[in-house]
């Protein structure tokens, strides 16, 4: 039995769901600065058309959102403005994480995966956002940083819900 | 009633006084959306889609546009076709995918199959039917009216005695020339659809896409994005002119201060970038000229085709097309075109420029959404509040890319279709 695998095993489902769970909350009470700590300093952040394949590369595909860490630190900046007009004032929203799972161990890192759906509402209109995420996240000193955080949304593209102004 | 006020127009006009004015009803009327969809969308050429989406025989894609269901493919002949999706037979939709590749189409509620160009294959029972059914046209699917391509992009339209496409686009086409030159192999769209929507009436999507003026106020925070990256900006200032292309379509044509990956340089892209850069723009040299590589590389347009259709030329190139739900619900695809035979550096830095600005998760689209969603709730006080202003710029010789000229241009000829009454 190698090192990762027996790292795997010290690693409780419950340990992730806790830190979703936070993950969840920081977004839902718009700490984003907070929620950026939670993030490597080589972490991406992507949200994908809904027509591409769940392991596209957004070097040759449109995706709605690839964010290196700079620009996801830019998003964040930009979302706790008030010339951020999409979310301005502030939409109410609420993530909810399910069905969380570890799917392996890649080095040090496991890759899990999560169900959610997110409720936004603003000016009277609720929207509904579901899908998966996938996650490598990097274990240590009692909790975990994320390294990638994919959003496969499961609907047929935003019609709907019109744009992804929120994090997902 | 003022002199310059007509009936059945939805504009006020005083070219003398610098009024353009128009009716707020135009945004939330259903019976002028229903007007539009007979008079505009049934005799409008629309966008279908590009060439390169069906790269070889089978490949097709199902897309509403106009209100129909259209079916795209490319036969085994490697013609493209554009297709009423209904089963001559009962009605139902015959392909239900979005997009794959085929051999044939097999409608399956009744089991009829169709050839990759709509001809009736075979159904079952066959015997039962009169002898020469399967020569009958009318047992194919039904080809849209008029089908007609330019450079790639491929148009329908509903009104078979329209005039021709190359006729409809008539100065368009030398902008989608020079949207196209930056090519040599051709250009193609990436892989992935952009489909949001916007509680709004559409026509507030095509004067936010040509509009110029909104940037600063609307776009401050991913201004304020550019100015915080290092190296994201370009020593260029905003500048340059916009053009009344005829027929309801217009054009900005103008310099900015972003990156443009065929081909403006900014210092984020580093010494490799530069490299490359400079290897395309001497490309463009070489097939066209300094003038005209110039003009390729280093100006942006935004490209409004009548009535729906816009192909913006700007940090990364889109294709965006949208279409009314509702009086106050539109839907919109959006693609990213590229040139074929980029180089994965300049394929990745350019999708990374897209979604930077572009598409509802970028630092700009999601505020534009919000801008018209805006109007069309203060449009909710039309009855009293009742209209709208787009009179920038008028009476100058040469309008700015910030003025509202194209907006002028756009609803001019609208205002043709629905009342036909020229403004």
């Amino acid at each position: 039995m190698s090192d990762g695998v027996t790292a795997m095993h010290a690693i409780a489902r419950t340990d992730v769901e806790d830190f979703l769970f936070a993950e969840a909350e920081l977004l839902d009470e718009w700490r984003l600065p907070e929620w950026l700590e939670l993030f490597t300093d080589d972490a991406i952040y992507y949200v994908p058309a809904t027509d591409l394949a769940v392991d596209a590369s957004p070097d040759n595909n449109l995706f709605y959102v690839a964010d290196d860490r700079f620009r996801l630190s830019e998003r964040v900046k930009r979302l706790m403005k008030r010339t951020a007009h999409a979310e301005f004032p502030h939409s109410r929203t609420r993530h909810l994480v399910s069905n969380v799972r570890i799917r392996k161990q890649i080095g040090d890192d496991i890759e899990v995966s999560s169900a959610f759906i997110t409720y936004r509402t603003k000016d009277g209109v609720t929207d509904t956002y579901f899908g998966s995420n996938r996650y490598r996240l990097v274990p240590g000193s009692g909790s975990f940083r994320i390294k990638e955080k994919r959003c496969l949304l499961d609907s047929e593209g935003l019609r709907a819900q019109g744009r992804v102004s929120i994090i997902l | 009633m003022n002199a310059f006020q007509r009936m059945n127009t939805a504009l006020m006009i005083d070219e003398g006084k610098k009024i353009f004015k128009v009716s707020r009803r135009a945004f939330v009327d259903p019976d002028i959306l229903e007007a539009e969809r007979a008079q505009i969308f049934d005799k409008c050429w629309l966008y279908l889609g590009h060439s390169s989406e069906l790269a070889k025989p089978g490949d097709f894609v199902t897309r509403s546009v106009g209100g129909r269901n259209i079916l795209f493919a490319r036969d085994g002949k490697g013609n493209l076709k554009a297709m009423l999706n209904t089963c001559p037979h009962r009605g139902a939709q015959v392909c239900r995918e979005k997009h794959g590749s085929a051999k044939s189409f097999q409608c399956f509620y009744h089991g009829w199959v169709f050839g990759l160009d709509g001809t009736l294959r075979s159904q079952p029972g066959e015997a039962s039917y009169a002898e020469d059914f399967k020569e009958r046209s009318t047992s194919n699917m039904q080809q849209v009216a008029r089908f007609e391509s330019y450079r790639d992009l491929n148009f329908i339209c509903f009104d078979k005695d329209v005039e021709s496409l190359s006729d409809y686009l008539g100065p368009v086409k030398e902008y989608l020339d020079v949207i196209c030159d930056q090519a040599e192999m051709g250009m193609t769209i990436v892989g992935g659809t952009q489909e949001y929507s916007m509680r709004a009436n559409w026509k507030l999507l095509t004067e936010n896409s040509i509009d110029g003026y909104h940037a600063l106020t609307t776009h401050a925070t991913y201004l304020d994005y550019l100015k915080s990256a290092t190296g994201a900006l370009a020593q260029v200032a905003f500048e340059g002119s916009a053009r009344d292309l005829g027929k309801g379509h217009a054009v900005l044509e103008y310099k900015a201060p972003w990156g443009r990956p065929v081909a403006q340089w900014i210092p984020s892209w580093g010494e490799e970038g530069k490299h490359e850069l400079t290897r395309l723009y001497d490309g463009l040299v070489k097939r066209f000229g300094k003038e005209r590589a110039d003009r390729i590389a280093t100006f942006n347009r935004n490209l409004f085709i009548f009535p729906n259709l816009v192909i913006n030329d700007i940090m990364a190139v889109t294709v965006r097309t949208y279409y009314p739900a509702a009086p106050d619900f539109m839907n919109i695809s959006a693609w990213a075109l590229a040139p074929k035979e980029e180089t994965e550096w300049a394929r990745k830095y350019r999708l990374f420029n897209f979604l930077e600005f572009l598409g509802p998760g970028g630092f700009a689209t999601p505020d534009d959404v919000e801008a018209l969603e805006q109007c069309q709730r203060g449009f909710r006080n039309s009855a009293e509040a009742q209209w709208n202003d787009i009179s920038k710029g008028m009476g100058k010789e040469n309008p700015s890319y910030d003025d509202e000229l194209q907006m002028r241009a756009f609803w001019s000829n609208w205002n043709e279709h629905i009342f036909r009454v020229p403004a």
